[in-house]
């Protein structure tokens, strides 16, 4: 836990405080994500698996990309290993996961325990938008728990009257999701090297997709950043933030 | 116990284990320079990379439909510092909207 005290007096009127706001946001992530159990749980259904296979996929796994690969070769007439191989290989992203969530997250006890289960795409990401410890902790709480709540009620909706429900396309909800992770990628594009790391990754993902199992794009693409990050050491592309205010504006200087 | 069921069980419990094995790198290893770099790389290239999937690939394939135009609106409300929700909303307003009137 880290810093700031309540109603901190720099605050400018009319901000909300950022762990609220984080909150709220995560929120909204889980309830966008979790919608999109509805296909899942209608796919699996319709796949072969019965209810409780579909349901311990989205409580155990818990993880969109392997689940929806694991009843996509079942669904395809694959075997029961080709589908457990499937989702272990798009599940290696969550280990990348772990490791830069590591340091902010707790250890040990049941909370240690939780923030393994819920280490996913979305909860991840809302994580990493937070400019402190503290943001960073409530951000991978609120996607994470919300994700999970709505994810595994929607499951259970379309494995059990998935033929009923419409597509979640037909929402939107499939733009919505790229449109949250743009929002979340958004505020570190502030030096060049983070938009040209961005941008190669994104080229990569899409260059390969045609190619690769869906998911593993974008393990692909993250070797883009191990790349950049081995390169030798001219400026990080964005600089240390650990234990300082989140600045209202953004930096101006490219230092070069 | 059939095969699936087995498949499901051993599937579920290794993803558990996938996500467990991240946080057991030792805090030294994650101080060294060069991997503080790539773990502070790594969200940027993930994001970047879960952009441009969700926008454009559709299973193995590119396939450019409605979600370009919401991924564009996002970007303009972005630019114009629109907070999180509106950006979100009004992306699937887009998308929902173009498919509804049958243009993607």
């Amino acid at each position: 836990m880290t810093t700031a005290s309540p109603g901190t007096p720099q605050e400018a009127p009319g901000t909300v405080d950022p762990v609220r706001r984080i909150r709220r946001t995560g929120f909204s992530i889980g309830l966008a994500t979790g919608l999109y159990g509805i296909s899942f749980g209608a796919l699996a259904t319709s796949s072969g698996l019965d209810v409780w296979q579909a349901m311990v996929l989205s409580a155990v796994m818990f993880t969109g990309g392997s689940q929806f690969a694991f009843i996509g070769v079942i669904g395809g007439g694959g075997s029961a290993l080709g589908a457990a191989l499937a989702s272990v290989l798009l599940g290696v992203r969550n280990t990348l996961y772990g490791l830069i969530l590591a340091r902010s997250l707790p250890r040990h006890g049941v909370k240690g325990l939780a923030r393994v289960q819920l280490t996913i795409d979305e909860s991840a990401a809302l994580a990493a938008s937070g400019s402190d410890e503290r943001e960073r902790q409530a951000g991978f709480w609120a996607a994470g728990v919300w994700v999970y709540v709505f994810w595994n009620l929607f499951s259970l909706v379309g494995a059990v009257a998935g033929q009923f429900v419409a597509d979640p396309r037909a929402w939107g909800l499939d733009a919505a999701a790229a449109a949250a992770f743009l929002a979340l990628l958004w505020p570190r594009l502030r030096s060049a090297d983070a938009v040209a790391i961005a941008v190669a990754a994104a080229f990569i993902a899409l260059v390969t997709t045609p190619s690769l199992p869906p998911g593993l794009p974008v393990l692909a693409a993250a070797l883009v950043a191990v790349l950049a990050g081995l390169l030798p050491a001219r400026r990080s592309a964005e600089p240390p933030r650990r234990e300082t205010p989140p600045d209202p504006r953004p930096r101006t200087e490219d230092r070069r | 116990m059939s095969m699936l069921w087995v498949a499901v069980i051993a599937a579920s419990v290794l993803s558990f284990g996938q996500k467990w094995l991240g946080y057991q790198a030792p805090p030294d290893v994650l101080d060294r320079p060069r991997i503080a770099r790539i773990t502070t790389l790594l969200p940027i290239a993930l994001l970047g990379a879960l952009v441009a999937t969700q926008t454009a690939a559709s299973g193995a394939e590119i396939v450019l439909d409605a979600r370009l135009a919401a991924i564009s609106v996002a970007a303009v409300l972005l630019l114009a510092r629109a907070p999180f929700l509106m950006v979100v909303i009004a992306a699937a307003v887009a998308a929902a909207g173009l498919r509804a009137l049958g243009w993607a």
